[in-house]
C-alpha cells in the first residue's frame, strides 16, 4: 500500500510533500492534487501544510543535481493537471536524488520521454493563449479578455503580455479555472474576481464595454474574411490551426457574415 | 460619397492577400520606457484564414489604383476592380487599434504604383514613421519596397521597418518582360542588393557601437509567382538558393499562382498549383535547416521536385546506397537525412544513445513517422531494411500506406 498524500496543487505544495516524502522516509507514496481527490473506501490520505523553507530546500537540492531548465519543466508538468503529472514529476525528482552525478535527460527513460512530451502541449497551449487572447475595451478602459485554456497555463503567460501591453490596462482571466491576471500599469497580479458577471459563463457582458468597441471587432472580422482566397479555402487545415473550442473567444470565428 | 474605413480595408485587404509573405519573426525590438508593444519573440500567428495561411499582420495595400499593367495582378491598371486608398491616420488607426487588442503582431504594408516608385514609398515610410515616433509603437512592420526605389527613400525606410521586401514576382527576366512589361529585373536587384549591404553595414556597426540604431533588423524577404511562366523547380530554387547565400535573404516565399485574369500573356491555368508550391517550401526549409544543398533536391537530371513524394523521401530513394542509416552510430547530420525524422526526433536520439542503444519503439516515441523511417534505418535487434536493394518497392510501398492524401512533413 502506498501513502497517500494531498497538496495544494501550487509548485511548493509539490516540494513540500516531496520533503515529507523524504523526511518519513516514504517509500510508496502517491501524491494528488488537494481538489481533485475524491475518497476512496480504505484511503487514509494525509494534507500536506505548504511550507515555502522546505519547498525551497528541495527545489535548490534539485536543481543541483539537474541539467539547467528542467525544474521549470517539471513545474509545466506540475501546471498540466494531467492525470499522471504528480506520478511523473516524483519519479523524477526520485530519480534526481538518488544518482550522486547530474541526471541524466535520456528520451528512453519512461518518466523523462513524458516530461518532453507533456512540455510539448503546455507549450502549444501557452502559445495558443498568446495568439487567441482577445481584448475588449471596457468602459473602465481596461482590456479584458477571458480565456479557458486546456491545461493551467495562466502562470506562464503574462510576461509576454506585460511585456507587450506595457501602457495599458489589462486582464486575462481563466473563466474555468477562476483566476487571472491583473496588470494596472505599473505591476502585474494575480486575482481572482468576486462579481463577474460572465454572460453564459465565460464571456464579458457587452454592458461593460467601451462604446465604438463592436466596430473594431467587426472590423477585424472583415478582415479576416477579405483576406482569405477563396480559390485556396482549406477548412480541414484551418481547422487544425484554430480548432473548435476556441472559437468563441475570436471575433473572426464567432460573428456571422 | 466618400468610403468608410471599413469598406476600404475590405478592398485593400482583398488585393493584399496574394503577398503570401506573413512572418513576423527575427527582429529584436524591444519595449523600452513603456511604449506599446514588443516585437522580439518568434512571431505569432494570431489567426489562421479558411484557406489555411497564418495571419500575423495586418496585411493591406495603402491602395490599389496602380499606373501599371502586369498580368498577374488584380490590381493592374487594366482590371475593372473597385478601387479605394486609405489616408495615412486610417491606417495608424486600425493598426494601433488592432494591435491592441492582440489581433495582430503588427503591419505589413503594399501599395499599387501611383506617379511612380519613390512617391509611393514615399507614403508607405510617412506610416511607419508615425507609428514608431508618435504613438510609440514596437509591434512589427513590414514594408515593400517598391522596385525602382531610390538609397535615399530606402534608408529611412530601414529606420522604422522591421522587414523590407522588393518582390521579384517573377523568375526570370524574359518571362517578367512578357508578363510585366514595364518591370524588368534590374529595378528589383539595384534596391535588393543595396540593402543586402546596407543591413550588413548596420549589423556590423552595432556590434561596434551600442549606440547606432538598427536597420531592417528582420531583413528582407522577397516573394516569386509560380505557375505564371515556364520556369522549372531547378532554375526557381537554384535562383532561391543564390538569394539566401548571396543577398542574404531571410526568407524567399513562393505564390502558387491563381489564375484570376485571362489575359493571353498567362498559361491557362485551371487551379492554382499548390501541390508544388508546397513542395517547393519542403525543399526550401531542407535547405535552410536540414542541411542540404540545392543541387542535391534538384538537378538538370531531376529538375522537377516529385508531386507524389515530399523532397526528402525522394532524395533518399535516389541515393539508396547511403542508406540505412545507424541511429546509434551515425553522425546527427546522416540522421536528419532519414524520411520521417525531424530535427527534434533527431536531437532526442543524439542525445539519448550516450546512455544506451536507442531501440526501434524509442524512435517511434520520440516522435518519428516510423513507417516512413524504418526503410531508411537501421537499429539494434532489427533486420536491415530492404532500401538499398528495391527502391522502387519502398517508393510504393511508402505512397500506397499514405493514400489519404494527408500531407506530411517529412
Ligand atoms: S505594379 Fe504592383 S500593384 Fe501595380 S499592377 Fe504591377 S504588381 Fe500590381
Amino acid at each position: 500500500m502506498s501513502d497517500l498524500l494531498l497538496y495544494d496543487g501550487t509548485r511548493e505544495g509539490f516540494f513540500t510533500t516531496i520533503f515529507e516524502i523524504y523526511e518519513r522516509r516514504i517509500e510508496h507514496a502517491a501524491i494528488q492534487k488537494l481538489n481533485n481527490y475524491s475518497k476512496g473506501l480504505f484511503d487514509e490520505p494525509r494534507v500536506i501544510i505548504t511550507d515555502e523553507m522546505k519547498s525551497n530546500r528541495v527545489v535548490e537540492g534539485f536543481k543541483q543535481k539537474t541539467p539547467k531548465g528542467i525544474i521549470e519543466m517539471l513545474t509545466k508538468v506540475l501546471h498540466s493537471e494531467l492525470q499522471d503529472a504528480e506520478d511523473i514529476a516524483l519519479n523524477i525528482v526520485r530519480s534526481a536524488f538518488s544518482s550522486p552525478k547530474e541526471l541524466r535527460i535520456d528520451y528512453r527513460d519512461e518518466s523523462i520521454l513524458r516530461m518532453k512530451q507533456i512540455n510539448k502541449m503546455m507549450h502549444r497551449e501557452i502559445h495558443r493563449m498568446h495568439a487567441f487572447v482577445r481584448f475588449q475595451k471596457t468602459i473602465d478602459e481596461i482590456y479584458a479578455a477571458t480565456i479557458s485554456p486546456d491545461f493551467d497555463v495562466i502562470p506562464f503567460i503574462g510576461d509576454h503580455f506585460e511585456k507587450r501591453y506595457a501602457d495599458q490596462q489589462w486582464l486575462i482571466y481563466d473563466t474555468k479555472r477562476d483566476y487571472g491576471l491583473y496588470y494596472d500599469l505599473n505591476e502585474m497580479q494575480t486575482i481572482t474576481l468576486t462579481n463577474a458577471g460572465w454572460v453564459s459563463s465565460h464571456q464579458i457582458n457587452e454592458a461593460v464595454l467601451a462604446k465604438g468597441e463592436k466596430m473594431f471587432k467587426e472590423a477585424w472580422a472583415r478582415y479576416f474574411h477579405a483576406t482569405c482566397i477563396q480559390e485556396r479555402k482549406n477548412m480541414r487545415l484551418h481547422l487544425q490551426h484554430v480548432p473548435h473550442r476556441y472559437w468563441k473567444y475570436l471575433p473572426e470565428k464567432a460573428m456571422n457574415f | 460619397m466618400k468610403m468608410n474605413v471599413e469598406k476600404k480595408l475590405e478592398i485593400l485587404a482583398d488585393a493584399a492577400k496574394y503577398d503570401v509573405s506573413c512572418a513576423s519573426s527575427g527582429s529584436n525590438r524591444k519595449n523600452v520606457g513603456k511604449g506599446l508593444g514588443n516585437a522580439t519573440g518568434m512571431g505569432i500567428c494570431h489567426s489562421y484564414s479558411e484557406d489555411g495561411r497564418c495571419i500575423s499582420l495586418l496585411k493591406i495595400l495603402l491602395t490599389n489604383y496602380c499606373i501599371y499593367d502586369c498580368a498577374y495582378c488584380v490590381s493592374r491598371k487594366s482590371n475593372d476592380v473597385q478601387r479605394a486608398a486609405f489616408t495615412v491616420d486610417e491606417v495608424v488607426d486600425l493598426t494601433i487599434n488592432f494591435y491592441r487588442r492582440n489581433y495582430i503582431e503588427g503591419l505589413f504594408l503594399s501599395s499599387g504604383i501611383f506617379k511612380n516608385a519613390d512617391y509611393t514609398n514615399e507614403r508607405l515610410i510617412r506610416i511607419a514613421k508615425k507609428l514608431r515616433t508618435e504613438h510609440r509603437f514596437n509591434g512589427y512592420i513590414h514594408l515593400k519596397i517598391i522596385p525602382g526605389a531610390s538609397s535615399e527613400v530606402m534608408e529611412e525606410a530601414g529606420l522604422y521597418a522591421d522587414r523590407l521586401s522588393v518582390n521579384l514576382e517573377i523568375p526570370s527576366e524574359r518571362s517578367l518582360k512578357k508578363i510585366a512589361p514595364e518591370k524588368d529585373h534590374v529595378s528589383v536587384y539595384k534596391p535588393m542588393n543595396w540593402l543586402t549591404s546596407r543591413i550588413d553595414e548596420n549589423r556590423e556597426d552595432r556590434k561596434k557601437y551600442r549606440k547606432v540604431g538598427s536597420f531592417a533588423p528582420g531583413g528582407q524577404s522577397t516573394q516569386m509567382i509560380i505557375g505564371a511562366s515556364p520556369e522549372r523547380d531547378l532554375e526557381i530554387l537554384q535562383l532561391s538558393s543564390d538569394l539566401y547565400t548571396e543577398q542574404k535573404l531571410r526568407r524567399v516565399y513562393y505564390s502558387g499562382y491563381i489564375p484570376i485574369s485571362q489575359d493571353t500573356r498567362l498559361p491557362a491555368l485551371k487551379t492554382a498549383p499548390l501541390k508544388r508550391e508546397n513542395r517547393l517550401y519542403q525543399a526550401d526549409w531542407l535547405f535552410r535547416f536540414y542541411g542540404f544543398e540545392m543541387s542535391e533536391i534538384v538537378s538538370e537530371k531531376h529538375p522537377e521536385l516529385d508531386l507524389e513524394v515530399d523532397p526528402k523521401l525522394a532524395y533518399a530513394l535516389r541515393n539508396p546506397d547511403l542508406f540505412p542509416v545507424d541511429i546509434n552510430k551515425a553522425p546527427y547530420d546522416l540522421i536528419l537525412r532519414i524520411p520521417g525524422v525531424g530535427v527534434k526526433t533527431a536531437q532526442m536520439i543524439v542525445k539519448s544513445r550516450r546512455y544506451g542503444k536507442v531501440r526501434l519503439e524509442d524512435v517511434k516515441k520520440m516522435g518519428a513517422a516510423v513507417n516512413r523511417a524504418k526503410y531508411f534505418m537501421q537499429v539494434q535487434g532489427k533486420a536491415l531494411p530492404m532500401i538499398a536493394s528495391d527502391p522502387h518497392r519502398v517508393r510504393s510501398a511508402i505512397i500506397y500506406q499514405k493514400g489519404n492524401g494527408q500531407m506530411n512533413l517529412f
